[in-house]
């Protein structure tokens, strides 16, 4: 399908101008100072305002006509195989497109004020915008060798910004676990990029969706587990989660951007956008995808509601809501997955940012128990995030109520009962933790470390949070029950979701919102209520065990680095100490060693002796003659 | 009147040949050393010409000339080295020139 006139400008837009900026800002960044964060939202901005003009021209488009195919430039060829710069421009990118660049603005903005006293200012600024150049690559790509570089972009710049405070030794180590541990999971994504490239010997999105019937059931099923495999590690899902708390160390903008609303969700986005060849292998590949999102997402959750630190409470909380999405995917519920991301990407941003305004104000303050009542402090932040905590908490109706009930209600349809009771669980955990969060930090009486004075976010924080938070309220609706404007718009692509009708879809509605209050009902008694302590410790006189191990992160940290990290790291000094001084240089010494040895022995011919040397010649002319001689007579 | 055959300039040649070998190998006074390669070149010279004959043309003759030259030539240089060795060291024993070794 030709693309309208100047769909192939504006997508070279939407990559290009933040990559342009991000290197112009590596460059020069230092020269223009406090500019750089103004050049680096402009270019940001600019890319939203493309994605925002391709929208609404895609909209003018009839329905099963709005997948363009835009191709920038040869990129690899060789033989049958091709591999262009060519962009897949339709309503599942689209969406993706906009909310990368359009969460991605605000928190470039948020970014102006947060980042203000910092030294390497245009440096951040130049890996903010990298990093959107290479998520926009990501979800553009028409074939999987683009993704990939998307892929691998987008971890490059995490790994650059969980460790831009990197004199902190625990940013530089956690930067290093964020990498390492996606590492693993993009060697697995590679090799299902192999297999697909020689069982289908196509990459683009449209051949492969269009081939995996003909892999047979077995292939297509490991192609498609091996692709979720790096989805696990970019999406942070069982066993690949570890890296996504740590990640906390960077700089609260990246937790929001990165950790939160984009990167992560790359991992649901290749599920989605690849589900033909997870349904082709028959309901193998798509049940390992929801079972994992399910566990995981309780798992995490679990995880959430004992921690202290309120960007690890968010950071597992984003583990926990990840798992929503692939449960959503697993079941076949794609749009309603994305949707779930989109909420999403909203609340959990805003609720970030104001995590980051809090520390702002605090002087750094991570821990909850220093803080309490803030929100008369900060009014802003405090009633942003309390949209964004009832947002997740699925409260109507705010966004997450409107995608989580729809995920909830696609397990059910599906006949996953399981499924849709670990959702429901986690649903009231998430209300739970999340609801300890927000009554701990904002509400009773205000307290705060010592010597701090609280002030409210500045200017430009609050012109991130706001437009959130009112996001975060109405963002829901773009996907009424009924109406479903956001599903049919993404229905030439992933089909429609099959979804209760009836009473059946009250009942479950009622129940979701049922454990979110329940949730949030239980964690006011015991953190809002008087004597909210006394009932928490009898609480956890019950499982005491239980508390020890969800504080310890379930001892799974430890688990790795006794049966990975341990021997691999001993593996590694093997290497360097005996492999390596033995074996290698034993070969390379040896190599020396023969031949300084030959020519010790051997350089005595050479006497000086003009006849020698004269000998010599007489013994070689006489060979080559009687050579000669014999050739002739035989 | 006969001629002389062929074979017997071959024999004359062949001895001043090996004659010149050995003496280079040999001798050690350098201007000897050269004396005797001259013996080789008009060794060889003798070759050509005797083969030439025997062909029936006139290719080894000419070859001649140019091996003269080549002689000449060389004659010039290796004088020269002769000379400035000779006056370095006050002596024309060539095992006394062995600075090229291990």
């Amino acid at each position: 399908m030709s693309a309208p006139s100047g769909f192939a400008f504006l997508a070279a837009a939407v990559v290009g101008v933040p990559l342009a900026s991000a290197v112009l800002l590596m460059f020069f960044g230092k020269r223009v100072g406090k500019v750089s964060a103004f050049v680096a939202s402009g270019a940001i901005g600019l890319s939203f305002l493309s994605g925002l003009i391709m929208f609404f021209r895609m909209l003018g488009e009839p329905g099963e006509e709005r997948s363009f195919v835009i191709k920038l430039f040869d990129w690899i060829s060789v033989g049958d195989f091709q591999a262009n710069a060519e962009f897949l421009v339709d309503p599942l990118s689209i969406v993706m497109v906009l909310v990368v660049s359009g969460v991605g603005a605000l928190i470039h903005v948020y970014s102006i004020g947060y980042m203000e006293q910092d030294d390497r200012y245009a440096r951040f600024f130049a890996y903010l915008n990298l990093f959107c150049a290479a998520m926009l690559i990501l979800v553009l790509a028409d074939n999987l060798v683009l993704l990939f570089v998307g892929w691998e972009g987008v971890g490059l710049c995490s790994y650059l910004l969980i460790g831009f405070w990197f004199e902190r030794e625990a940013a530089a180590a956690a930067a290093k676990k964020a990498f390492i541990v996606n590492r693993i999971g993009d060697f697995s994504f590679l090799l299902g990029i192999f297999l697909i490239a020689d069982e289908i010997g196509s990459l683009s999105v449209s051949e492969i969706n269009a081939g995996a019937a003909t892999m047979g059931a077995t292939l297509a099923t490991i192609g498609a587990l091996l692709l979720f495999g790096g989805a696990t590690g970019k999406s942070a899902q069982i066993p690949l989660y570890v890296w996504l708390p740590d990640a906390m160390e960077g700089p609260t903008p990246v937790s929001a951007l990165i950790h939160a609303a984009t990167m992560v969700t790359a991992g649901v986005y290749v599920v989605v956008r690849f589900s033909p060849l997870f349904e082709a292998g028959g309901a193998t590949a798509l049940t390992v995808v929801a079972w994992i999102g399910a566990l995981t997402a309780l798992w995490a959750a679990l995880m959430a509601a004992f921690e202290y630190d309120i960007k690890r409470v968010l950071a597992y909380s984003t583990i926990s809501q990840l798992g929503y999405m692939f449960i959503a995917s697993g079941v076949a519920g794609y749009s309603i997955g994305i949707f779930h991301l989109v909420t999403h990407a909203f609340f959990k941003a805003l609720m970030f940012l104001g995590a980051g305004a809090v520390m702002h104000a605090l002087a750094g303050e991570t821990d909850m128990r220093k803080m309490g009542g803030l929100r008369k402090a900060m009014p802003v932040v405090g009633f942003t995030f309390a949209a964004g905590w009832l947002a997740i908490s699925g409260i109507f109706p705010f966004a997450g109520f409107w995608s989580k009930d729809a995920i909830l209600a696609v397990a059910w349809e599906d006949g996953q009962y399981a499924l849709w009771a670990l959702g429901l669980l986690t649903a009231a955990l998430t209300a739970f933790y999340m609801s300890r969060m927000y009554f701990r930090v904002f509400e009773g009486d205000l307290k705060v470390p010592d010597g701090v004075h609280v002030h409210d976010a500045p200017m430009t924080m609050a012109a991130a949070l706001v437009p959130l938070g009112v996001l975060s309220v109405v963002g829901g609706f773009i996907n009424l029950p009924g109406v479903l404007t956001f599903e049919h718009f993404l229905e030439p692509v992933l089909g429609e979701p099959e979804v209760p009708h009836g009473l059946m879809a009250w009942v479950l509605a009622f129940e979701a919102l049922a454990v979110a209050l329940a949730g949030i009902l239980v964690a006011r008694a015991l953190y809002l209520r008087a004597g909210g302590a006394a009932r928490r410790e009898r609480l956890a006189a019950v499982a005491p065990w239980f508390v020890t191990a969800a504080r310890d992160k379930f001892y799974v940290d430890r688990f790795y680095g006794r049966t990975i990290v341990a021997p691999g790291k001993a593996f590694a000094r093997f290497c360097a100490s005996t492999f390596d001084t033995r074996v290698v240089d034993g070969l390379v010494n040896g190599v020396a060693w023969v031949i300084g040895s030959s020519s010790r022995t051997g350089r005595h011919v050479q006497t000086g002796y003009v006849r020698n040397y004269a000998v010599a010649l007489l013994l070689g002319v006489v060979v080559i003659v009687s050579f000669m001689f014999l050739r002739v007579a035989v | 009147m006969t001629e002389v055959p062929p074979g017997y300039f071959l024999a004359l040649a062949g001895l001043l040949f090996t004659v010149g070998v050995v003496g280079v190998l040999v001798r050690r006074n350098a201007i000897v050393i050269f004396m005797f390669i001259e013996l080789m070149l008009n060794a060889v010279n003798l070759f050509f010409v005797t083969f030439a004959r025997m062909q029936g043309n006139l290719e080894g003759q000419v070859l001649v000339f140019f091996v003269l030259v080549v002689a000449a030539a060389e004659v010039v240089v290796g004088l020269a080295l002769i000379l400035l060795i000779a006056r370095r060291r006050a002596s024309l024993d060539v095992d006394n020139v062995r600075l090229l070794k291990w």
